[in-house]
């Protein structure tokens, strides 16, 4: 079963967001799209100040098995990436929800979060998904 | 299969040790060659005896899992028998020394196979012309959107910077869109296999360049609603390309052009029979609707009447001056085109719908005796046509087994592994293609050997797990190889290999 956090917000395309204290939003995949893609072998970050809509293409994650594109969840500024993950892809694998962030947000509309996916309904997403 | 392990050639080096060490021996000395243009150290080449080098290659050759040894349905590659006939037809003397700049007077009979060729593709595909200098099925994709780009330009529209691509579409497609400057944009696949038509609707209109289609699907599905993906693309004023890596399956029996598209490639090397995989020389002929003809790559076979004669000669640009031009030097592959050329011609008209029959019959019974042994099918409704999905996601939940790892353990049943995680959209799956080629009796043999893996994943995952045993590698660290990706050599001087 995969680890899905309740204190965080989801989105279909299985990108987790977490609004930090101060109004900026931490961006990453889930623990169940790691477990799908297999290991990463490459991640390709956004540029910082870089704007993006509500989910346009932002970032590539590379598997063994496929690369595959990773949305902006919300719209808004891109103010910081994970950098580490350029040497250490396999982070995105162990720790999807720690370490393995990828890159943080000023979101334009600070509420566009809360229309996002609570951990019950992500769940459900990942349950109907599997059958 | 020898296990042994095999030593690089440069391993076999030794100082001084050449091939005429008992025969006569001369020196070639280049005298005219100015002196700062002569290298300055000897090139790192291995100095073995002719005995050496023949056993090293031939050990080499005895490694190969390959078609000519094995059953190999690899899915979407077509790896069917290549007839002997083929081979040693095209290397007639005539063929083989023919220079590739001799003159067309004296290539009537190279020419005239090739004239031959261009009116057998046009006819078996309902294309206008065809044009067979892409060397490769890529760089046959890379024409087709350059001629669409070429006709968008031509009529001064360039306001279309979209190709859609299907999301269950060969990653070439998306590559090539972007070579050719324009933008992808992904097109849903319905829960029946088929192209999404409202997602589609949706998403043309006057920004739309073409669409690029896999027809049938890599789904393994023919997609029924082709006439209404036709006119919606065209009514927007989008082109349709054809994605040739099927053909297989419709070879005779279903055209390409009668389905409304404007340009194909096709893959000679798998559907007209030329040993592929690993890289090595391919065919990737364009076909094209006659709005497309004069953007055509060059050079392309002509004839003309002359004195009462037949007489092949090369079009050029002088010929079709809005040509995208030249793709390599000469004109495509020779060899591969030969090789086309006699197996379009063993075949005939009435053995190229067989070539359908039998390779969709034996996909659909490979599929149906899967079933009854308990696999399970990405699109279980739907008929097979060439090829079709198996999917593991059962077994990777209940016994934490996943499709690479029945891959791996079918190489020690003796079976060449089904393409496995390719369409990306089926989770855990097995693309298998078995072709026209194989017997019932090899079918079942490779029902048999599933059924076996799966009771092996049921009584101990481990077993599959560690597999292959039997190869001369066991399994590869796919995730180093990826991540740490290094394809140079590094040779060593001669003289610390051999110290």
């Amino acid at each position: 079963m995969s680890n899905v956090p309740n204190e965080l917000r989801y989105t279909k395309s299985h990108e987790w967001v977490r609004t930090e204290a101060d109004g900026s939003v931490t961006v990453g995949i889930t623990d169940h799209a790691q477990e799908l893609l297999g290991d990463m072998v490459f991640i390709e970050l956004p540029e910082t100040e870089a704007n993006y809509t509500a989910g346009e293409e932002c970032a590539v994650v590379e598997s063994v098995k496929a690369a595959s594109d990773v949305y902006s969840p919300i719209t808004g500024e891109v103010i910081a990436v994970n950098e580490e993950l350029a040497d250490a892809p396999e982070t995105v694998n162990q720790d999807p929800y720690d370490t393995g962030w990828m890159f943080k947000m000023q979101p334009e509309d600070a509420g566009e979060v809360d229309e996002l996916m609570d951990a019950e309904a992500y769940n459900e997403l990942i349950a109907e998904e599997g059958h | 299969m020898n296990n042994t392990h095999t030593p690089l050639i440069f391993e076999h080096s030794r100082p001084g040790r050449v091939n005429t060490t008992h025969t006569q021996r001369s020196t070639a000395t280049a005298h005219s060659i100015p002196g700062s243009l002569l290298r300055k150290t000897p090139p790192c080449l291995p100095e073995v005896s002719e005995m050496d080098a023949v056993r090293h290659y031939t050990r080499l050759s005895q490694k190969n899992f390959s078609i000519d040894t094995h059953f190999y349905p690899l899915g979407s590659c077509t790896m069917k028998h290549n007839p002997r006939a083929c081979n040693s037809l095209a290397m007639l003397p005539g063929f083989l020394r023919r220079h590739p700049l001799s003159s067309e007077q004296h290539g009537q009979g190279y020419l005239s196979c090739l004239w031959d060729l261009q009116e057998i593709l046009k006819d078996v595909t309902g294309m206008s012309a065809v044009s067979l200098t892409p060397m490769a099925g890529a760089q046959g994709e890379f024409a087709g959107v350059a001629m669409i780009r070429a006709y968008h330009d031509a009529n001064q529209n360039s306001e279309r910077t979209e190709i859609l691509v299907p999301d269950a579409a060969h990653g070439t497609n998306p590559a090539t869109a972007t070579m050719c400057g324009y933008t992808t944009r992904e097109i849903p696949t319905d829960g029946n296999g088929d192209v999404d038509v409202e997602a589609l609707r949706a998403v043309v209109g006057p920004q739309t360049a073409g669409i690029m289609l896999t027809n049938p699907s890599t789904l393994g599905v023919f997609d029924r609603r082709i006439k209404d993906i036709a006119e919606i693309v065209h009514d927007a004023g989008g082109l349709l390309y054809y994605d040739g890596a099927n053909l297989n399956a419709i070879l005779g029996k279903v055209k390409p052009g009668d389905m409304g598209f404007d340009v194909i490639h096709m893959n000679l090397h798998k559907t007209f029979s030329t040993p592929h995989g690993g890289g090595g020389p391919g065919a990737g002929p364009i076909g094209v609707s006659k709005r497309l003809q004069p953007f055509m790559p060059i050079p392309v076979v002509g004839k003309k009447n002359a004195a009462d004669k037949e007489v092949y000669y090369w079009l050029t640009e002088k010929d079709l001056p809005q040509s995208i031009g030249r793709l390599s030097a000469f004109m495509g592959n020779a060899g591969v085109l030969l090789r086309a050329y006699v197996y379009a011609l063993l075949l005939g008209r009435e053995g190229m719908t067989r070539v359908a029959d039998y390779a969709t019959l034996n996909a659909n019974y490979l599929m149906a005796r899967l079933s009854q042994a308990g696999f399970d099918m990405a699109l279980p409704q739907r008929r097979a046509t060439h090829e079709f999905i198996l999917t593991l996601k059962r077994q990777a939940r209940e016994q934490g087994v996943t499709a690479m790892d029945f891959a791996k353990r079918l190489l020690d049943y003796g079976f060449h592994a089904p393409t496995t995680y390719f369409p990306l959209i089926v989770p855990e799956c097995l693309l298998i293609e078995p072709t026209e080629s194989e017997s019932k009796e090899t079918l079942d043999a490779f029902v048999e050997a599933m059924a076996a893996i799966q009771q092996e994943a049921e009584g101990d995952a481990a077993t599959l797990k560690g597999a292959p045993y039997t190869m001369p590698l066991r399994r590869l660290d796919d995730v180093k190889a990826a991540r740490e990706l290094d394809l140079r050599y590094k040779t060593k001087p001669v003289s610390d290999i051999n110290g």
